[in-house]
């Protein structure tokens, strides 16, 4: 396949994908490496490096309109980014000395919890549960307020505080390597290392973790650059994709299916999880 | 001068929507380059062999960009993408100075550090 035709069919491939995580708010770059990898034949090494580069655009996009809505938390941002960075570092370490098979089978177990579970609001009302601050957050000064309608707020911003600082730090280092392993967002770890190991609101969880996400990223992506794992020829039509494609899925506000279409992308990300483990087990990829 | 809370974020915000879009913007006009004139190759994806070392360092992207090359020209981009998270740092560093919230400050510094060492020393 020449150049210019296999650009085109990697974006247009990208541009779903993007258009698609960004509506069920799932991430789109967790696709895009099973997508060149198992429908292209691209290897993993590549569909990594050009995967990093659209998260970290994707994430720094995203971000920029929920820091300007005062949803995310700056200084818990961070303070857990500490975190990341070392564990990105580490996971991109990671990923030299083990294989592209082993790569694939963890790509795919983590592809499964991202199916299971999903974009799903956990324990409505976190914020309910208390917004006491333990005294570790207090000392970081990690609590704050965020936009919200409800009863309790004051002027419009409910206040809340943070709890398990180390439960959540560690589960970020874990979130970090992910990220430099696979060149995913992980998104979903460091929701879960938020909402409920912190205690914080769903919200401010879910925008903050985007918020980090760029930068993690980018711990990564620079030893991925300089290692020659980022071809450009491949990394440009997956960047402008998914870049296009997250785009349009944020400026388009329909309700009514995205839960249907959520479902589906959980079908979507179950099956490429078993095919990734398979490929992996089997050493084709 | 004293900074908000609120003004930090909004500026944050600022940098980095100026980032992705200049960096998108570099790597469009870098992949027409691109297509125009190797279009009509066929590259292999398939087996992993490095890319060009003039496309891996800052230098050599930078040197290759002068002379118009369209693969250059996106690698330059996706550099500006990555920067833009960690100018994003860089302003952190400065707007916690600013307000005297030292610990963040040394919070923001040590995130700088790692990644500077991710970007320049690491291999």
């Amino acid at each position: 396949m020449t150049a210019t035709a296999l650009s085109a069919f990697i974006f247009v491939g990208s541009l779903v994908a993007g258009f698609l995580g960004s509506l069920t708010g799932l991430g789109g770059g967790v696709v895009i490496v099973p997508l060149l990898a198992l429908a292209f034949g691209i290897d993993i090494r590549y569909a990594i490096g050009a995967s990093l580069v659209s998260v970290i655009a994707t994430s720094s996009g995203a971000a920029a309109a929920y820091v300007r809505e005062g949803f995310s938390n700056i200084r818990i941002g961070m303070f857990l980014e500490m975190a990341t960075t070392v564990g990105a570092l580490a996971g991109a370490a990671l990923a030299t000395h083990v294989s592209t098979s082993a790569i694939a089978v963890v790509f795919g177990l983590v592809l499964m919890y991202s199916a299971a579970i999903g974009s799903e609001h956990p324990r409505t009302g976190a914020a309910a549960a208390g917004n006491a601050s333990s005294r570790l957050a207090e000392k970081l000064r990690l609590n704050g307020s965020y936009p919200s309608p409800d009863a309790g707020a004051v002027d419009g911003w409910c206040a809340y505080g943070a709890r398990r600082v180390p439960a959540g730090f560690s589960l970020m280092f874990g979130a970090g390597v992910l990220s430099g392993l696979l060149g995913i967002g992980s998104g979903a770890v460091k929701v879960l290392a938020m909402d409920r190991a912190m205690g914080l609101p769903f919200k401010v969880s879910t925008t903050t973790s985007n918020f980090m996400i760029g930068v993690t990223a980018a711990a990564s992506a620079g030893v991925y650059l300089a290692r020659g794992y980022v071809d450009p020829g491949l990394a440009m039509p997956v960047m402008l994709g998914v870049v296009g494609g997250a785009l349009a899925g944020s400026k388009l506000l329909v309700s009514a299916p995205v839960s249907i279409l959520r479902w589906v992308f959980r079908g979507v990300l179950a099956a490429l999880a078993i095919e990734m483990i398979y490929n992996g087990l089997t050493g084709r990829i | 001068m004293r900074w908000t809370d609120e003004e930090v974020e909004q500026w944050m915000g600022r940098v980095l929507q100026i980032g992705v879009a200049v960096a998108a913007l570099v790597v469009f006009i870098g992949g027409v380059v691109y297509l125009v004139h190797e279009g009509g190759e066929e590259p292999d994806y398939r087996n992993f062999h490095d890319v060009a070392p003039w496309l891996k360092t800052t230098s050599g992207i930078a040197q290759a960009v002068i002379t118009g090359h369209g693969r250059a020209l996106i690698q330059l981009g996706i550099l500006l993408m990555i920067a833009t998270p960690v100018m994003r740092v860089v302003f952190a560093v400065f707007a916690f100075a600013v307000e005297k919230d030292w610990l963040y400050t040394g919070v923001s510094c040590f995130v700088l550090a790692v990644l500077s060492y991710a970007l320049f020393l690491a291999r």
